[in-house]
């Protein structure tokens, strides 16, 4: 399990930084795109474990960059975040590929757990 | 102009209270005038025309009677005159002037024909030559008296009523004769008035009714029922009996209102005058009068009762529907002001979200940078100042998932739902309720409780309701119980009984019916209208059984998936 490599991609970079630099602590191996395509663009040319993707951005939504991303790579365990209480979106999400969806702000413990799961998961399939 | 008039009549713009006060007395007033109005006026023509008809309808015959009764008079006094005639006709003067002769006249006129007093012969000189009769009135000389000079004239006489020798009215009548040779001579004859009496009694007059005869200066010539004995002045002024009119006679001296019908003889000179007291003779009409009063009466009673009883109705129906109205529209103003306020607390839940996501990172990476470095001053109480941060931020991201929750409510769509998280929603929106009034509310819910398809916000709405109304329902320390359970065609039971003050059967009948509400100005009595609609919209259905002072159970299903999705998106 060591050296994960998370993909973090969402909009608010003093969310995302800190996020990452969490994971870093305990020791995951974290990159953050600020927006879809790039966070698409590094899928291509490189390789992650689990990528955890906002669904609320400007520019790609965080649905439209799960569809490409799964395009790219169908077995990719990616975990959405939402700002919403609803989840409509998240279900949608699931429905689409995605392995969970957790809710903002975040429990750090809850997300290793679903990160765990979802890396469980990708190993059976 | 008229839609003027009911404008402002109807249409009015006062306080509340007073408004329907107005509008009351508006319609009763206005009712009673177009129904009233043309009944009286009805009542009036009719009773002044069967007042005129009926007054003819009883002049009329009073007049023929006394016609009538008239000619029965002068038929009498004329078969008198004839026999006195044929008397001068049959014998000559000299077998008249034999006494013999004229007693045996006399007997025989006494026995074959009624009243007859006595007979005389008198001659052109005017005395008295031949008597028959209970007086001694031989020689008597009748040269200077009225009867004899009119019967010289005339050729016949009939006298007004005089009060012979033995206190009796008679009267006299005399004939004239003219023989071949110029000599005249006239026979007369006393007659007693016993018999106009018997005349007047066999007309049949009703007992009040008063018939009489008088001269015309006024004297009573037989007896009267009210206006004295014969020979009498009769106080009744003779225009006023002699004028002949369909109109009431009016009064007597004595303020009797009468009636009165006379008949003028041609042979004598007499009047037969009828009296008839009007109570007597407009007996049917006071009786009609009376008839029509009443009717009159009975139809303006029940016309203002009828009139009172609608118009209460009327008022009442008016008040309620007015008043369902402001509950409509109180509850759709509510319903859009709940609307604004979650669009309003989304919003603002939305925008804390995220500095609130930025601060619990922030504070873990604190906690773990603390927590992984070495032992410094204070370190402890640092873990324990960022874990409390956690905790906070933790509290407020509960809020904010609630209000994003529960903004959702007004938009409807389909999800997957488990019942017990909604369940455990509202009760956490509830909990100060709960605690404030220490209910008791027991949670039996199944752990393998299945995920239906179903609207989140609407099933929030449903529980919302219902267990506002148990927590309504329950005394303080009352206790309220909740359990869940997969039915066996895959749907889901919600079972919310409570041990409150329970449901009278008559209310429940209504219970679920629109604007029913035993909370009066507290309620609006759509809750649990609303909580069926929905429990309707999304398939299930609601049921309630309640026992009087033993509380309450409310019981809704939904369906795994709700039947009609495209009805519900609508």
């Amino acid at each position: 399990m060591d050296n994960i490599k998370v993909l973090l991609i969402d909009d608010e970079i003093e969310f995302v930084e800190t996020l990452a630099e969490r994971l870093e602590l305990r020791g995951y191996t974290s990159k953050i795109a600020q927006d879809g395509e790039s966070g698409i663009s590094m899928i291509a040319n490189e390789s992650f474990d689990v990528v955890i993707l906002d669904l609320m951005m400007p520019g790609l939504s965080g649905l439209d960059t799960l569809r490409q991303i799964k395009e790219i790579d169908k077995a990719l365990p990616v975990i959405m975040l939402t700002g919403h209480g609803s989840t409509k979106d998240g279900m949608e999400g699931m429905r689409m590929g995605a392995v969970d969806f957790l809710m903002k702000p975040l429990d750090i413990n809850e997300l290793l757990e679903k990160i765990k799961l979802a890396l469980n998961e990708s190993l059976k399939g | 102009m008229f839609k003027k008039v009911t404008d402002t009549l109807f249409f009015l713009n006062t306080a509340d209270q007073d408004h329907y006060r107005v509008l009351r007395r508006n319609i009763i007033v206005i009712m009673l005038l177009i129904t009233i109005l043309p009944l009286a006026t009805m009542v009036v023509i009719n009773y002044f025309q069967y007042k005129s008809h009926l007054k003819s309808q009883i002049i009329a015959p009073l007049y023929a009677m006394a016609d009538k009764t008239k000619h029965s008079f002068e038929l009498f006094l004329d078969q008198r005159l004839a026999i006195i005639r044929f008397i001068s006709t049959t014998y000559n003067f000299r077998d008249l002037t034999n006494e013999m002769n004229i007693k045996k006249i006399l007997i025989s006129l006494k026995k074959e024909c009624c009243g007859f007093v006595d007979i005389g012969l008198i001659n052109s000189q005017g005395e008295l030559i031949s008597y028959a009769g209970p007086y001694s009135l031989l020689d008597k000389n009748y040269s200077e008296q009225i009867s004899f000079q009119e019967t010289q004239i005339k050729g016949q006489y009939i006298s007004n009523v005089f009060m012979g020798f033995r206190k009796y009215p008679h009267i006299v009548i005399a004939v004239q004769h003219l023989t071949e040779n110029g000599q005249t001579w006239i026979l007369r004859a006393t007659i007693d008035t016993a018999f106009f009496d018997t005349l007047i009694s066999s007309m049949g007059f009703s007992r009040q009714t008063d018939a009489f005869l008088i001269n015309k200066n006024g004297i009573l010539q037989t007896n009267s029922l009210y206006y004295g004995k014969t020979l009498e002045k009769c106080p009744l002024e003779l225009s006023k009996i002699t004028f002949r009119s369909n109109s009431f006679g009016g009064t007597d001296d004595e303020n009797r209102d009468i009636i009165i019908a006379s008949s003028t003889f041609s042979i004598a000179d007499y009047i037969l005058v009828i009296v008839q007291p009007q109570s007597v003779a407009l007996k049917s009409w006071y009786a009609l009068k009376t008839e029509i009063i009443i009717l009159f009466l009975i139809s303006i009673t029940i016309i203002i009762f009828t009139v009172l009883k609608m118009t209460s109705v009327l008022i009442e129906r008016i008040r309620t529907s007015d008043e369902h109205r402001e509950n409509v529209l109180s509850e759709l103003q509510h319903a859009q002001k709940l609307s604004s306020i979650g669009r309003l607390a989304a919003g603002v839940a939305h925008e804390i979200n995220n500095p609130l996501a930025i601060i619990n990172e922030k504070a873990g990476l604190m906690g773990d940078l603390i927590e992984l470095s070495k032992d410094f001053d204070k370190k402890s109480k640092f873990i324990e100042l960022t874990s409390s941060i956690l905790n906070s931020v933790s509290r407020c991201r509960k809020i904010t998932h609630r209000l994003l929750g529960f903004s959702k409510r007004i938009d409807i769509k389909i999800e997957p739902i488990n019942i017990n998280h909604v369940i455990n929603e509202v009760l956490d929106f509830l909990e100060k309720d709960v605690l404030y009034r220490k209910i008791d509310v027991t949670l039996i819910l199944s752990g393998s409780l299945v995920t239906i398809e179903s609207d989140h916000g609407q099933i929030q709405q449903i529980l919302l309701n219902l267990l506002t109304n148990a927590f309504a329902a329950v005394e303080e320390f009352g206790a309220v119980e909740i359990e869940s359970k997969n039915m066996d065609n895959g749907g889901v039971r919600v079972k919310i009984s409570d041990n409150g003050c329970g449901i009278p059967p008559d209310v429940i009948k209504n219970i679920f019916d629109p604007f029913f509400s035993t909370k009066k100005e507290k309620g609006t009595g759509l809750g649990l209208s609303i909580t069926y609609g929905i429990i309707n919209k999304l398939g299930g259905k609601i049921s309630v059984d309640s026992k009087l002072g033993e509380g309450s159970v409310f019981t809704f299903e939904l369906p795994e998936k709700p039947n009609d999705l495209e009805a519900i998106d609508g």
